[in-house]
């Protein structure tokens, strides 16, 4: 019998399992500041939607510094002396092509060639990496390990994150003493001793502007986020933010979010609702040429083949937020519909990504519509609003990547 | 040796051996690779002691493909039977016997059941009928079928809808029941239950209560020895004289076999596959590659992970098969005398089975690693009818025993010497006497069978025989037509399409699979 069903364990058995959401190592700075409780749920973690500004946090995200807890990210440690091999096979990149001490985005597939989840890996040493994705990865990444003398660890709860992001994210982060600083470039690695731990800091975002991850042990998390507080006193200050304000960046910069832009194909129930990297316009994380990885031949079918869909990038007429609206050929034939959309405050254009039935988005793009129902104090309103399909990122400033970035 | 093959055939059981066959009958260049010093695999006859030749695991022909017979000319190389359609002894418990032959029945019976089977036979054999196309045919995809797939599916379909309406729905109802069930249905009298019910079970993991034992039975009765339909075949010489014709004919054809040349290695370049590496390191070049190791082995193993999808892999790992039957050879000193049974009962096939909840109970232990005590076995004693097999005056006695878990709670190395006094213990009981006519023993458990018959977790068909495991099912979705996800590389064997037993159609549907993919390969003139 499980013990923990015993009823005269039930007392202890509650005293020692958490039961809720989980909190994060910033928690006890991130909740009093909650002024709304507007929480969300995020792989069993609570995450902050907003702060009671959303406008605000979005402001502070592209003209000064914003943080974002991304500590619920889930992360997998993989180490062993086939680590190299296990991610060559699991992942659509060529691994090889990744120093220690560089970050890579990446997807990774089922053998259909439909995309699992998207993530960032982390080259840390010689056989030695982590992978950080939305999604619970343990099964499939355990079911892969198989017959590779690899060890898959996850440890999402050991390592604490913080995204720092924006325009001041440099100066601020200087000013924790962080000697060349200046020298780290886009998705580099640099670690640095603070009060007592390892802080690990990435070059890297989902905001597509100047910014970095931040990685430490969570008994340094507090530590940490009271000095950037205090570091960005003078400049403009560090804004905390939550996952509203972030959407919005993301969209700016035409990065997908999973469930959002694409569903990950072993969450996905109904036949022909999943994407291959090609159909969410991520070709260029495809490597048919390193060698074997799971999906591959079947990529190497579509390729031949043709895809059936696209995910591009819009612009729509008007002001009206066009998430969720079904996209029409000449107004009448269907052929898609916008899976995120907003309007873009930095842009100034109403902007989205929409994953369209081919030839359309990809040959065709003349003549495209997208139907909008916008709800105003109690009244539907219907809008034809023209789109056109356009190059992302929406919003790609020179800071991004300028090495050394500029101080504020 | 810079020797290139069009095919190279791993592994040289009786399947491995037709698909070469075929191969070589169509002109192509064949190297047959087997580990063991003879061909056989499975299908083998062992010396046990000096004289005593003994088929080594399978020991009875359900159904060696007629077409297989007749186009590989079986016959004329050597295939014979020692008698072709065998009777059956069910023994009890109590000392009731039941002799079965065909439609007829006698001994421990009711006047009813008599008169009963004939008919429910004729029901049976003739739902089995239906579906033998299947056994000779590429299982159709589920997806993107051509014409010649679809006219397959369109055949099984009119085979079972050509039954009629009362025997289609008759066949609907029971495919998927268990055979405990159907057998009370139609007997009262428990050794002819018994009967059926162990034809259900043996050579699987399944007990007369699981479901989908109808579709084992069903199984058992698709195929034909001579012109009878689920008759049973000793053949002379035991299962190796099977196996060596088959050999003989490849050979014919123009086929190499060599023995002793284990393969380390299925060598995969690019997106294929270039031929085999010996586990002495020699590298032998082949357009494709055919294996007659189970699945499991040949992707896992032979193949590796590194050239494989992770859900493929996955779901080859996940295949089910645990084998629950051991295998028993006794050479003895003389005929053993089984209480009640006469020297026409010896000379046949003699079932140790009382009643399908005797089975049942048999089956109970080995869910939880431990073998039945008292277990269903199935015996043939071939030098009752075949001279070649024991010297003069003496025997050899074959047995499978149902229900033996590979996964045996103490081990079987430990546990080995004292299961064998059990098995000996319980044929005392049928056979007064016997254990002093003990001349040498063999005993053949699950993890035998896995070490060195290389099946994987000692199970006889390379995995369990069940509905989530046939046709386009097996050995998993996806994959069920011969040709692996990598270039070049089939199955052949037992884990393949339609399954287990010595019938020569996963070798025979195999080899059409090559033949359809694979170019022979360019020659120097």
């Amino acid at each position: 019998m499980n013990p923990d069903l015993a009823p005269a364990q039930h007392d202890s058995a509650r005293a020692t399992t958490r039961i809720g959401l989980k909190e994060t190592p910033f928690a006890p700075r991130l909740r009093p500041l909650n002024q709304f409780e507007a929480l969300e749920y995020w792989q069993g973690y609570w995450s902050p939607a907003h702060f009671g500004n959303m406008e605000r946090e979005y402001f502070a995200i592209r003209n000064t510094a914003s943080v974002f807890d991304i500590s619920p990210m889930n992360k997998y440690r993989i180490t062993g002396p086939d680590a190299d091999a296990f991610l060559q096979r699991l992942v659509t990149r060529d691994v090889t092509k990744i120093s220690v001490g560089r970050v890579a985005y990446t997807v990774w597939c089922d053998d259909a060639g439909q995309v699992i989840d998207d993530g960032t890996l982390f080259h840390l040493g010689e056989q030695d990496w982590r992978l950080c994705c939305q999604e619970h990865q343990t099964f499939w990444l355990e079911a892969s390990a198989r017959g590779f003398d690899v060890s898959v660890r996850e440890e999402t709860e050991e390592v604490a994150g913080l995204s720092l992001q924006g325009p001041t994210s440099f100066s601020v982060l200087s000013r924790l003493g962080l000697g060349g600083l200046e020298t780290l470039k886009p998705f580099g690695i640099r670690r640095w001793p603070f009060r007592g731990h390892e802080l690990m800091v990435s070059r890297t975002g989902f905001t597509g502007d100047l910014g970095y991850e931040l990685w430490i042990a969570p008994g340094g998390a507090l530590d940490l986020w009271d000095a950037l507080m205090e570091a960005g006193q003078g400049i403009g200050g560090v804004e905390p933010t939550g996952s509203h304000a972030l959407n919005m960046a993301r969209i700016e910069a035409g990065f997908l979010g999973a469930q959002l832009d694409f569903i990950p194909a072993d969450k996905a129930i109904r036949a022909g609702r999943t994407r291959s990297p090609y159909e969410l316009n991520l070709g260029w994380l495809v490597d048919l040429a390193k060698g074997q990885f799971t999906g591959r031949k079947a990529l190497v079918e579509e390729k031949a083949r043709g895809s059936r869909y696209c995910l591009v990038a819009v612009d729509i007429e008007g002001k009206e937020p066009a998430e969720g609206s079904l996209v029409y050929h000449k107004q009448k034939t269907e052929v898609g519909h916008i899976t995120s959309g907003i309007w873009s405050p930095t842009a100034k254009r109403n902007i989205g990504l929409a994953s369209l039935k081919r030839p359309f988005g990809d040959t065709k793009t003349e003549d495209l519509w997208v139907e909008i129902y916008a709800l105003h104090e109690l009244r539907w309103e219907k809008v034809m609003a023209r789109v056109r399909v356009v190059k992302a990122p929406f919003f790609e400033p020179a800071r991004r990547r300028a090495t050394p970035p500029l101080p504020f | 040796m810079s020797t290139r093959y069009d095919h190279i055939v791993i592994g040289a059981g009786h399947n491995g051996l037709v698909c070469a066959a075929y191969l070589a009958r169509a002109g192509r260049s064949v190297l047959v690779l087997e580990a063991a010093e003879e061909v056989g695999g499975a299908a083998r006859t062992a010396e046990i002691a000096p004289g005593f030749r003994v088929s080594a695991c399978a020991h009875l022909l359900y159904g060696l493909h007629p077409r297989v017979i007749r186009e590989l000319s079986l016959r004329r190389h050597g295939l014979d039977y020692a008698s072709a359609s065998l009777q059956t002894a069910v023994m009890g418990a109590d000392g009731s016997v039941l002799r079965l032959k065909t439609d007829h029945a006698a001994g421990a019976i009711d006047a009813a059941d008599i008169v009963a089977l004939p008919g429910f036979r004729r029901r049976l054999l003739k739902m089995a009928r239906h579906l033998r196309p299947m056994l000779l045919m590429q299982p159709p995809r589920l997806a993107g079928r051509d014409l010649k797939q679809n006219i397959d599916l369109a055949r099984l379909g009119f085979a079972i809808r050509s039954m009629g309406q009362a025997d289609m729905r008759d066949f609907l109802r029971i495919a998927t029941m268990n055979v405990f069930d159907l057998v009370q249905d139609n007997f009262a009298s428990p050794l002819i239950q018994a009967a059926f019910a162990a034809d259900a079970v043996l050579g699987t993991n399944l007990g007369p209560r699981s479901p989908g034992t109808v579709l084992t039975l069903l199984y058992r009765l698709i195929g034909e020895v001579g012109p009878v339909q689920g008759a049973v075949a000793l053949p002379r010489g035991g299962m190796g004289a099977v196996t060596q014709a088959i050999a003989a004919s490849a050979r014919d054809f123009g086929a190499t076999i060599r023995m002793g040349a284990a393969v380390g290695r299925i060598r995969v370049e690019g997106e294929r596959v270039v031929g085999v590496e010996l586990a002495d390191g020699e590298f032998i070049a082949a357009g494709s590659v055919v294996s007659n190791a189970s699945p499991q082995r040949t992707l896992l193993d032979l193949v590796g992970p590194r050239h494989l999808d992770a859900g493929f892999q996955r779901d080859i790992g996940k295949i089910r098969a645990k084998g629950n039957t051991a295998k028993l050879n006794l050479a003895l000193s003389g005929l053993p005398a089984f209480r009640g049974l006469d020297a026409a009962d010896l000379a046949g096939r003699i079932v140790l089975a009382g009643s399908p909840s005797a089975i049942e109970a048999q089956f109970d232990p080995s869910k939880y690693g431990e073998w039945s005590p008292e277990p269903l076995m199935e015996i043939t004693i071939p030098s009752a009818t075949d001279a070649t097999a024991a010297p003069s005056g003496q025997h050899v006695l074959s047995a499978v025993v149902q229900y033996a878990p590979y996964r045996l709670k103490e081990g079987w190395d430990a546990a080995r010497a004292r299961y064998l006094e059990v098995l000996l213990d319980h044929l005392e009981r049928f056979a007064p006497g016997i254990r002093q006519q003990v001349v040498a023993q063999q005993l053949l458990t699950p993890l035998d069978l896995e070490r060195d018959y290389g099946m994987p977790g000692g199970h006889w068909h390379h995995g369990e025989l069940a509905i989530d495991q046939l046709l386009m099912l097996r050995p998993v979705n996806g994959a069920a037509r011969y040709a692996m996800p990598i270039a070049g590389l089939f199955l052949c064997g037992a884990g393949a399409h339609p399954g287990g037993g010595v019938t020569g159609a996963p070798g025979h549907n195999a080899a059409q699979a090559v033949l359809a993919e694979a170019k022979p390969l360019e020659r120097a003139a």
